[in-house]
């Protein structure tokens, strides 16, 4: 398997950068998850890693070696795309088959490794059928076979489950998961799925308008995001983020609130943000306390039932709502005063010009 | 606002049979979600309760009064489609009049300019009153749609996925607005979704479909908590429900294939063979746990961590909150939350408890 390397590769279409100059280094049996809305560049540098799309600048290498140039059949990946692209006139067998048929392999060999993948997800018993037949599930597990069956340097997946039903792409997804570390391959997969994207990476590079804005594992990505954009964009819902004005350790927050910044914060706030103190307060919704005598006043504005938890949508001022993950009997009448408080070790702070996240000491930067 | 009766209808197209004797009635100022895979007959019902479509058999009833015969105009509905269906060449402010100004209405312009006002209010489109709506985003586009129902104060509002165009972070919000607004208003909704997020969180009540039955009628907690067959069970909750074939021995539940062995309480009466429900939530990792199996697969989503625990040849589902420092392939000891199970037979998917 293979290491990969992207050294300051860019990508433009005409003047505008559909990714701009990017570094990325993907370990040996790494399986690593482009993240981003529509339009972010994720899958124009997976199409560049695949030799699809020529680079603008820029170096790739595979294990070392400058692969820039080479053609994409040169590069030994194998790609799976959200459209199965399987020959709907050959059986499921001669599909998987194809590609070793290709590189010339022996019968018997190619009959052996058939079987093993075969049995690796669970096809065995529609070998023989043709794909057209077969339910969405059932076709995405032949096109992640006919990619498994040549053990390439690297499998580069476009949205794999994005055509799949809901209930199938939750089984699909651990499915993939699963092979993926029974195999150690090295794979780049891309998602505009976050959901998809924390259960599956071992490290997640978030991008936003063709630049990388963080790439970490699921857990940092989530508990400390590098900015506004990655706050949002993580978790569902994404992060609360208010906006207040810092002053003698409190921020004043939207309807007559004051929220007691924790000490451990209260010297960063000070030599971080601009001479006009304003700052913006983020936190998850699991990271609200509702507490009778919490120092934050709001009202209810809806509370819904998730299935094993309750989400309240609390309104501090017309144009602020937090949402707040609470237990599944938490119930409120619409209007009615909720008062809460934060969790100190779960609240971040981002500064509102660049948007960046405050750092405390010895925090990853 | 407007209680709705469907009684016994039954609608086919040619040879396909799109609802097969559904009844059921919603209550003035609901919000009444039916929930199904395509194909299940929500559309359909939306339809003909719109009178877009007429039943071939059965009765719709609007406040005790029958509407069978009234064509669509008549019944007062406003319908909000997936598609935006807005005159792109017109402001915000003229699309949401339009249906004001009809020559069925002729409302006055003075009335119009505050029923678009308070719309626009509800729905923060305020700003955006004097665009043309064909320089809108998706999001806004819809809210202009369920604007321009709002401001004809129907008697009941029909809604088709209205939700299922936008991306997530839209959903979710919009998601919440819409049921506030439904709940300061008090308006008769009925609601057509496959997604069974929307339907858990938007309802007051859900209706089940799928091929033209209804499977249950029932509030959110009713359906997560008492799903009727198990296709309810699997359609509701994510991570989905754990489901096992189990065998019933001497006053112990046996799951196949595995070395589960649960102890049931003397007032539950199952027969020999049965499939057991167990939410993921009710699969509790603890150190001392009574049960153990070998983690298969860990999957972090920041607020919650899903594990995959294998025990014989059969995996379990369990969520726990946020992080863990379990590792795969590592042992895990577990409890399952005995008085949370449920028991379907193992034939008919019918819920036994």
């Amino acid at each position: 398997m293979a290491t990969i390397e992207l050294k300051q590769v860019e990508k433009k279409f005409g003047d505008s950068f559909a990714v701009k100059p990017l570094d990325l280094t993907i370990n040996s049996g790494e399986f690593i998850v482009l993240l981003g809305p529509s339009g972010c560049g994720k899958t124009t540098t997976l199409r560049m890693i695949s030799g699809l799309e020529a680079v603008t600048s820029g170096n790739i290498l595979f294990d070392g070696k400058d692969v820039t140039w080479l053609h994409p059949s040169a590069r030994d990946i194998a790609f799976v795309f959200q459209f199965f692209a399987l020959y709907s006139h050959l059986s499921v067998r001669d599909n998987i088959a194809f590609p070793l048929q290709a590189q010339g392999m022996s019968r018997e060999d190619i009959k052996k490794r058939v079987a093993e993948v075969a049995d690796m997800l669970k096809i065995e018993h529609v070998l023989n059928a043709r794909p057209g037949g077969l339910s969405g599930g059932d076709q995405q597990r032949v096109a992640l076979a006919r990619a498994l069956v040549r053990k390439p340097a690297a499998f580069l997946m476009d949205e794999p489950l994005g055509a799949l039903d809901a209930e199938f792409r939750e089984s699909m997804r651990a499915e993939i998961k699963r092979l993926h570390i029974d195999q150690h391959a090295t794979t780049v997969y891309v998602t505009h799925d976050q959901i998809e994207a924390m259960a599956m990476g071992d490290r997640i590079v978030v991008m936003s308008n063709a630049v990388v804005q963080q790439a970490d594992t699921p857990t940092e990505v989530y508990n400390n995001p590098s900015n506004l954009f990655v706050a949002r964009f993580i978790g569902s819902p994404g992060m609360n983020l208010i906006e207040g004005h810092y002053a003698d350790g409190t921020i004043n927050l939207p309807g007559d609130n004051r929220y007691s910044v924790p000490s451990g914060w209260r010297s960063v706030l000070e030599t971080q943000l601009a001479s006009d103190r304003r700052v913006i307060v983020g936190f998850r919704p699991e990271a609200v306390q509702v507490d009778g005598t919490g120092e934050i006043n709001s009202t209810n504005y809806a509370t819904d039932l998730h299935g094993g938890y309750t989400m309240l949508h609390l309104q501090l001022d017309p144009d602020t709502i937090v949402h707040a993950r609470a237990g599944r009997d938490m119930r409120y009448q619409l209007s009615e005063t909720v008062r809460f408080t934060l969790k100190p070790d779960m609240v971040r702070f981002f500064h509102p010009e660049t948007e960046m996240a405050l750092k405390q000491n010895g925090m990853k930067n | 606002m407007s209680n709705i009766r469907l009684e016994n209808i039954t609608k086919k197209f040619k040879e396909v049979t799109a609802l097969n004797d559904v009844s059921f009635s919603i209550k003035d100022g609901e919000f009444f979600v039916l929930l199904g895979p395509t194909g299940a007959g929500k559309t359909t019902t939306l339809r003909l309760i719109a009178g877009l479509e007429k039943q071939d058999v059965g009765h719709i009833h609007f406040d005790g009064e029958l509407v069978d015969e009234l064509p669509p105009a008549e019944r007062d509905v406003a319908f909000v489609f997936q598609q935006y269906s807005l005159y792109p060449s017109m402001s915000v402010y003229d699309n949401l009049a339009f249906p004001l100004r009809s020559p069925m209405r002729q409302t006055p312009e003075a009335e119009i300019r505050m029923r678009v006002q308070s719309a626009a209010e509800k729905l923060r489109i305020t700003h955006l009153l004097e665009r043309k709506t064909g320089k809108l985003s998706g999001g806004e586009m819809q809210r202009v749609s369920i604007g321009r129902a709002i401001v004809r104060e129907p008697r009941v509002f029909l809604m088709d996925e209205p939700l299922s165009n936008l991306d997530a972070k839209l959903r979710e919000s919009l998601r919440v607005e819409l049921k506030h607004i439904q709940k300061t208003q008090n308006s008769t909704t009925v609601f057509v979704t496959h997604d069974q997020i929307e339907a858990l969180t938007m309802a007051d009540r859900i209706a089940v479909l799928d091929e033209g039955h209804i499977l249950q009628i029932g509030t959110p907690f009713d359906i997560y908590d008492r799903p009727a067959t198990t296709a309810v069970a699997q359609l509701v909750g994510t991570p989905k429900i754990n489901l096992l074939p189990a065998v019933r021995q001497n006053g112990h539940l046996l799951i196949e294939s595995s070395t589960l062995k649960l102890q049931l309480s003397d007032d539950v009466s199952l027969p020999e063979a049965v499939s057991t429900g167990i939410r993921p939530e009710n699969v509790e990792i603890m150190s001392d746990g009574q049960f153990s199996g070998k983690v298969a697969l860990i999957e972090p989503l920041g607020v919650e961590t899903i594990i995959h625990i294998r025990i014989g040849e059969q995996t379990l589902i369990s969520i726990v909150p946020g992080t863990t420092n379990l590792r795969i392939d590592e042992d895990v000891r577990f409890n399952i939350a005995v008085n949370h199970l449920h028991f379907f037979e193992q034939n008919s998917g019918v819920r036994l408890n």
